[in-house]
């Protein structure tokens, strides 16, 4: 029997801005399972991110039941969900975020260093990880010496450095050039294959296609759900 | 995350950005140095006050008589016998004056004290060349003088002045010996004064009486009965008027110089103190801006699992670091300037280690204080904001 990894029953985010409500998200359900390919597509203000931050752990919903591997996310206060962010989901974003002052293998130790692992361990762990990534001979350079499509590799193999329970991508193609864009929805391909449950958010048709099930969402609802688009 | 591994991360980004670092240090190292350099001086001048107390003699008394009320003055024979008492070891009767001195060169006002020759065994002076006033001279009211070593300059220029004579408001006094230098005290500097028999003093300034009385105790356990008995006598002598005299010893006078010395120490090292907080302000003032400038660093933390106590320790170890690296080379910077200022203002060069201990702590209680806040700061952003910042 597959196993569930993401339970997401009747959600919604609701916002108070300025003495206005506004719903972001508005009864989602979704299921993930393991090691699925799933594409959340939605136009600006579709309520995506929203559900992305809710998927990662960022934050939590108003109403309705999150549950990551079997375990409702209710349970968590602020240091759990850190934790829960930190062993169990691997964040890729449209701005790559690796910190500046870090070498390409330091950021990807990074999430290892909140673990409490041991330096020598946390080496040999990140060195595997740029292996995967093919970028084992650029470990010492800065993000400043690497090209967008090499720092976007690099925050693969840092989302890749804690085994998470799900790849999170935010459109990771966003910032990137389409040839370049190109490989590194390949390589989030090649990831799944090797069994890695992969959550991609975009809202791009094209690189949403990429995925096995395609979630499309407008005003903070599931309008479609299906294997094709 | 460890503390170690924090501390690694704090020195890499105050080494990232050296010019910030130092500037934000700059107000902790001026405070500290302020600290070290200050209190180091003032402990430098009570050194100095204090041995230049000591160097008035050891176990000394001193009685200087007003000559007020009823009872004017006190005879010569009268000083010399609390010689009689237990306790004392030496008395030294002094009539002092400022006359006209004159040799064949010159004429010029000095310094005249009026001695017998147990003034140089209290005094602890030695004689250059010559002799010093003998108990003969006293007993005949020889017209000897002793000269110090100031005076000889001006009076005889370079040549021997022994078995010459100079004239004390026109009397003619032989010249028997010279002081040697001896550095002088705020109390009085002994190379500019001339010495002569008690005696003769006496008849020269028509006055039976003494000005002063030095006495030295048999140790410095009985410098306080010594004391007692001596005010005791005092008093009956001068019919209870204590007006009439004043009577202190060396541990008085260091006493009260040691409360005036610490009290200036003390208010120097607190000035310098101010200073340290306003270097901690700084620190404050950086961090909160460096906090703002790492909103997105501190949003991808959080994302990949940085927990707020994480943060939280970041900010503050590299705010702690700051102030401790600062308190650090302020204590080095301190020290230089005490050394400069010490050979300058020609003061003993003291270091005190309780001091520096109490500088840098206080530095890097200074870094925990104002680094708290703008950690704080950090530690409790929402990771979505963070990220979304620009």
């Amino acid at each position: 029997m597959t196993q569930n990894i993401i339970e997401i029953n009747d959600v919604s985010k609701i916002y108070h801005l300025g003495g206005e409500v506004v719903k972001a998200l508005d009864g989602i359900s979704l299921n993930v399972e393991k090691g699925e390919f799933v594409a959340i597509i939605g136009p600006s203000g579709s309520g995506k991110s929203t559900l992305m931050n809710i998927i990662g752990c960022l934050d939590v919903p108003t109403k309705g039941e999150y549950a990551l591997d079997g375990k409702s996310i209710k349970d968590y206060n602020d240091n759990g969900l850190a934790k829960v962010r930190n062993e169990k989901i691997g964040f890729i974003f449209q701005q790559f975020n690796l910190l500046s002052r870090l070498t390409a293998l330091e950021n990807v130790e990074l999430p290892l260093v909140y673990q409490g692992i041991e330096a020598k361990e946390r080496r040999q762990i990140a060195m595997d990880c740029l292996k995967r990534v093919g970028l084992e001979n650029r470990y010492t350079h800065y993000p400043n010496q690497l090209s967008g499509g090499q720092q976007q590799r690099v925050a693969i193999a840092r989302a890749l450095a804690s085994r998470p329970s799900i790849l999170l991508a935010d459109e990771p193609t966003g910032a990137l050039d389409s040839k370049t864009g190109k490989e590194v929805i390949e390589m989030i391909k090649e990831i799944n294959r090797e069994g890695q449950t992969v959550i991609l958010i975009t809202h791009d048709l094209k690189v949403a296609q990429s995925a096995r099930r395609q979630i499309v969402l407008a005003d903070g609802k599931i309008v479609e759900q299906g294997g094709e688009v | 995350m460890s503390i170690a591994q924090a501390v690694k991360m704090a020195l890499k980004n105050i080494y990232t950005n050296k010019l910030r670092s130092l500037l934000t240090m700059l107000g902790i190292i001026i405070g500290v140095a302020a600290v070290i350099a200050l209190v180091s001086i003032g402990n430098g001048a009570t050194t100095k006050v204090t041995d230049q107390v000591k160097s008035l003699g050891s176990n000394l008394i001193n009685v200087n008589i007003q000559g007020r009320g009823v009872q004017r003055s006190i005879s010569y024979d009268q000083a010399m016998s609390y010689k009689n008492i237990k306790e004392v070891k030496y008395v030294s009767p002094i009539l002092s004056a400022n006359t006209n001195v004159s040799s064949e060169n010159i004429t010029k006002k000095v310094s005249i004290d009026g001695i017998n020759d147990e003034y140089q065994k209290i005094r602890e002076y030695d004689v250059d060349y010559g002799r010093f006033i003998l108990p003969i001279d006293v007993d005949y009211r020889q017209k000897v003088a002793v000269l110090g070593s100031n005076i000889v300059y001006e009076l005889f220029g370079s040549s021997n002045p022994i078995g010459n004579y100079i004239k004390i408001n026109g009397s003619s006094y032989k010249v028997v010996g010279v002081l040697a230098e001896k550095e002088a005290s705020m109390m009085e500097n002994i190379n500019d004064k001339i010495i002569i028999p008690i005696s003769s003093a006496q008849r020269q300034f028509k006055s039976a009486g003494v000005n002063a009385i030095y006495i030295q105790a048999t140790s410095e356990h009985t410098v306080e009965a010594a004391k007692e008995k001596i005010e005791k006598k005092l008093l009956k002598y001068f019919k209870n008027d204590d007006d009439s005299f004043r009577l202190f010893n060396q541990q008085d006078m260091l006493k009260t110089m040691g409360t005036i010395t610490t009290t200036l120490t003390m208010a120097l090292g607190g000035i310098a103190g101010i200073s340290l907080v306003v270097g901690g302000i700084g620190i404050m003032n950086i961090m909160l801006v460096s906090v703002t400038e790492r909103t997105r660093e501190i949003g991808i933390r959080k994302a990949i699992g940085a927990k707020k106590r994480d943060i939280l320790i970041q900010f503050l170890i590299e705010s702690v670091v700051l102030s401790t690296i600062g308190g650090i080379i302020g204590v080095g910077v301190g020290l230089l300037m005490a050394k400069g200022a010490s050979s300058v203002l020609d003061l003993q060069f003291v270091v005190s280690l309780n001091t520096i201990l109490l500088s840098v702590g206080f530095s890097w209680f200074v870094g925990v204080i104002f680094g708290l806040y703008p950690a704080n700061k950090a530690a409790k952003m929402n990771p979505i904001d963070a990220l979304r910042y620009e």
